[in-house]
């Protein structure tokens, strides 16, 4: 297999790594960064849990390969809050259950914040447009979106 | 005891590491020196091996083994145990880890490839030699039951392996004696599973102990455990299962999967750990599914509408195995005659082989069948007597002033179907209420000014939860002063971690914030069932319940002793010990724990056994008869079938709530689910059994866009039959939303239109029936 450089920025970190030219950027993020918050839930870009935001936008980590992010800036559920501090997407993901299982989460997380960057005032409905691309089995989407309003205010407020 | 947390709507202990990518799920887990399987499948639906060979896939490059069923033989050898054995069947129907000679669903695995990294283990497959002869397939039930219907396992007699009856009353008399007797026919559509994390297995064998670490993304990891002991001949001890962070279950992740047998396997055969995760392809394929059933039914009624009896007749379509017995059609017939008080009914149902992936539950198991046949004769009966389809449930339904009910059904077990609790009718009023029923056909003359249908749908549904025999729970006191709650009970997101606490907190009078529950690891706890039924907070919640407050009376017995104090002048408050009044007249629980993990020469207290910690298994031998109605309103666009879900409503008794926040997650979840099995969820096969939606672009789920904001209403009627007063609340969202849904469509279709009898209803389908109504 032919291997190639790439050169990237992860959650802030300069990366350097040879991969195969077939591995995408999920499997990079996971495996040879170790980076298992971003979860791959289909494969074939219709699930969304794999979201990741690269230069600034909502990208399908599952449907990019690793080389096509050399010289992007990429980041993943890991460059949002911690435990001990979370973000305020992640506070109001917690505060109102909009999350159960966890896999579909990291997907869900970097959409909204992709959206909420661009967009300080959503609607309910241009949430739920936006999370069309994102699927969850779990909690019916209502407290996700509950949840993306919450942040939204709670971001307006501090700004 | 004081409640504080019992419930309260407090936010999950678990979320902040998921919230921050710090799952653990089968995936992310990595062990030196582990190998990547990947599975051949058949393609075929049924045929026969020939010939099977992998020297081409051997040379590739990281290619460290292909395997298939004979390399074995050491091990493990036949097919696998069933998980539910029913007198009805005579011999397990299950298949071979892997197949031996002969294949029976498209998707069946019949080889492993174990490599270096998947990638090159999934180069190898292509590169297998394999001839299979194709062999005559059963496509779905109705065939399969037909006469010269070819058959589903070359030389088995007949593909109906069981016929299951349940009858009550004289339905012979009734029927007679009724002023209306109406039959109608229903389809009723299988669906998937869909969690969004797939299923995975690691296995590793320890090479100094002998052991075996099973980890596996299971709703039953000790029945993994068990039968896989059974299978290879060891003893349970010597095989460690742990679910770890498990992404979403709904029933399907609660079999024992030939997957799971030939990963261990093919670790045991490699001696290296073996990891395997399900793609999307293989979940569409391989994981099983459930719902496709054709009924016959005949319902009886008085002039006033009143349902008095259902008969009829069921064709189940089992799939190709039966990995969980009968548990599935037996399920659909326990669930009659669910809020209805009949005088009689009497159903059977034909177990059906076909050669389709095996069915076994689905959110709801076959209660969602009951429930939506059941639903649409009420509506039959309101359409053919034109009265309120609101004021035929009201007539019929089981009142309160009869609890408990007998039904005259019969549980799976066999035992008699008593209803513990609750006021059906009081749900629908809510539903019927909050939905403004009343103002409904204003809005309908609205709609219609803008050229749309607008529907309003009603459905409800009684649901046993709290399935036996037990879960249990071990609470111990660290002298640290934590509190750890040990549990068989796998979770799969229903936020166990938090509720569990919750109890624990409560029994204990410590911050939640000190309570941990670890569960699903077999060397931490060393029972379990499985997460189904919606049973683990009756079981689970029951057990830590009775566990906490052993560990609270020892904790004050040995508390009297250092504090010089009566018993009955202690209580326990903020992790203290303390005398009533006397506040400073206090010993912390952590110093009971130290005192109770002993030091060398220092007696503790005569007659209490060391350690601050005890185990409790609540016997849930009677079942907790959770219920609910839904309304909803659905507005159509008759040019395209366009059809939007614009309100809904639920009114759920769960008993008591334990977390408010959790229950609502639970039911909102639920009903979408079964928004998806209405209108979206389309699982399709040819004639000759080959899958033709195994994509998300062929498959819909339902999507953000799609689903309404779902509004809760709960009525609190305590179960007597557990000490926390709690009913199942994982599938009651799902079991009546299809037939709510399907009633709004019909409402919203009119009259004229032909009656709904099968799901999901695309919007094809709904233009075809407008045009139907228009000529």
């Amino acid at each position: 297999m032919s291997a190639r450089k790439i050169n990237l920025t992860v959650n802030g970190e300069a990366v350097e790594a040879e991969v195969e030219a077939r591995l995408n950027l999920a499997d990079f993020l996971r495996q040879a960064i170790g980076l298992t918050g971003t979860h791959v839930g289909c494969e074939h870009g219709v699930c969304g849990a794999c979201t990741v935001i690269v230069d600034g936008r909502p990208a399908r980590a599952c449907l990019m390969l690793a080389v096509q992010a050399d010289g992007a800036k990429v980041e993943t559920v890991e460059s949002l809050g911690t435990p001990e501090s979370l973000s305020e997407l992640q506070q109001a993901f917690r505060d109102r259950h909009a999350l159960q299982c966890g896999f579909c989460t990291p997907g869900m997380l970097m959409t909204i914040e992709a959206l909420l960057r661009v967009e300080g005032s959503p609607t309910r409905e241009e949430i739920r447009d936006v999370l069309s691309g994102n699927l969850c089995r779990c909690t019916g989407y209502q407290a996700i979106v509950d949840a993306a309003l919450d942040a939204a205010e709670a971001r307006r407020g501090t700004r | 005891m004081s409640t504080r947390y019992f419930g309260a709507a407090v936010p999950r202990l678990e979320d902040p590491r998921l919230l921050t990518g710090r799952g653990t799920y089968v995936d992310d887990i990595v062990l030196p020196g582990m190998l990547h399987a990947v599975f051949l499948r058949s393609s075929v639906a049924h045929g026969r091996i020939r010939s099977l060979d992998p020297s081409a896939a051997l040379s590739m490059p990281g290619i460290r083994a292909v395997y298939a069923m004979a390399d074995f033989v050491s091990f493990g050898s036949g097919p696998m145990p069933t998980m539910a054995p029913h007198p009805l069947l005579k011999s397990p129907i299950t298949c071979s880890p892997l197949a031996v000679d002969e294949v029976r669903y498209v998707g069946e695995a019949i080889a492993m490839v174990l490599a270096d990294s998947r990638a090159e283990a999934e180069d190898a497959l292509a590169a297998i030699e394999l001839d299979i002869e194709h062999l005559p397939v059963v496509a779905n039930a109705r065939q399969g039951i037909a006469d010269g219907a070819p058959r589903a396992h070359s030389g088995r007699d007949s593909n109906v392996i069981a016929t299951l009856r349940g009858s009550h009353g004289n339905v012979d008399a009734v029927f007679a004696a009724a002023a209306h007797r109406f039959s109608e026919t229903f389809e009723i559509h299988r669906g998937g599973c869909h969690a969004m994390e797939c299923r995975g297995v690691v296995a590793a064998p320890e090479p100094r102990s002998g052991e075996l670490s099973l980890w596996t993304s299971s709703q039953s990891p000790y029945m993994v455990r068990r039968h896989l002991a059974t299978y290879l001949g060891r003893d349970e001890a010597d095989i460690r299962v742990t679910a770890p962070d498990v992404g979403g279950g709904f029933g399907p992740k609660a079999n024992v999967y030939p997957e799971e047998f030939a990963v261990a396997l093919a670790a045991l055969a490699c001696g290296h750990p073996v990891k395997w995760i399900e793609d999307r392809q293989e979940h569409f394929l391989a994981t099983t599914q459930q719902r496709d059933q054709f009924w016959s039914l005949e319902v009886a009624c008085d002039a006033a509408g009143r349902m008095l009896g259902v008969r009829g007749r069921c064709i189940h379509d089992n799939g190709a195995y039966a990995p969980y017995g009968l548990i599935l059609p037996a399920t659909a017939l326990a669930s009659f005659p669910g809020p209805y008080a009949l005088a009689a009914f009497d159903l059977s149902i034909d177990v059906v082989l076909t050669n389709l992936v095996p069915t076994t539950p689905v959110r709801g198991a076959g209660r969602p069948n009951a429930a939506f046949v059941l639903e649409r004769l009420a509506d039959t009966i309101a359409r053919r007597l034109n009265l309120p389809r609101e004021e035929v449930r009201r007539r019929s339904f089981v009142r309160a002033e009869q609890m408990p009910y007998v039904t005259g059904g019969k549980m799976r077990d066999g035992s008699p179907v008593a209803y513990d609790s609750g006021d059906y009718a009081k749900a629908l009023s809510l539903v019927v209420d909050k939905i403004d029923a009343a103002g409904f056909e204003e809005r309908r003359a609205e709609a219609a000014t803008r050229g749309r249908l607008l529907g309003l749908g009603f459905a409800s549904c009684v649901e046993d939860t709290g399935l036996g025999p037990f879960e249990g729970a071990s609470v111990r006191v660290t002298p640290a002063g934590k509190v750890v709650v040990a549990t068989g009970a796998a979770s799969q997101g229903q936020g166990h971690a938090t509720t569990l606490a919750q109890i624990a907190a409560d029994a204990l009078g410590v911050d939640l914030s000190q309570v941990t529950v670890k569960a699903a690891d077999s060397r931490i706890f060393p029972l379990g069932i499985s997460t189904i039924a919606s049973r683990v907070a009756v079981t689970a919640g029951s057990s830590v319940e009775i566990a906490a407050r052993k560990v609270r009376d020892k904790a004050i017995k040995v508390a009297a002793h250092i504090l010089e104090a009566g018993e009955h002048d202690l209580e326990i408050e903020n992790g203290q010990v303390r005398v009533v009044g006397v506040p400073d007249m206090n010993v912390p629980l952590s110093t009971i724990a130290r005192v109770l993990s002993g030091s060398a020469g220092v007696p503790i207290p005569a007659g209490v056994e060391p350690d601050l910690a005890a185990t409790g298994y609540f016997e849930a031998n009677q079942l907790a008869f959770a219920y609910g109605s839904q309304a909803c309103e659905v507005e159509i666009d008759p040019e395209t079938g366009d059809t939007r879900i614009t309100r809904y409503v639920v009114a759920h008794d769960c008993g008591r709530l334990i977390n408010p926040l959790i229950v609502d997650g639970q039911i909102r979840g639920g009903v979408v689910h079964g928004i998806g099995n209405a209108l979206f969820e389309h699982m399709r096969h040819d004639e000759a059994g080959q899958p033709l939606t195994a994509t998300y672009a062929d498959y819909l789920l339902p999507g953000a866009a799609e689903m309404p904001d779902i509004e809760i209403h709960h009525i609190e009627t305590p179960s007597p039959r557990n000490p926390i007063g709690a009913k199942g609340a994982g599938e009651g969202g799902t079991i009546p939303a299809v037939a709510c849904v399907i009633s709004a469509i019909q409402d919203a279709l009119g009259p004229a239109a032909p009656f709904i009898t099968m799901h999901p209803v695309s919007p094809e389908q709904i233009v075809e029936w407008i045009d139907q109504t228009r000529k």
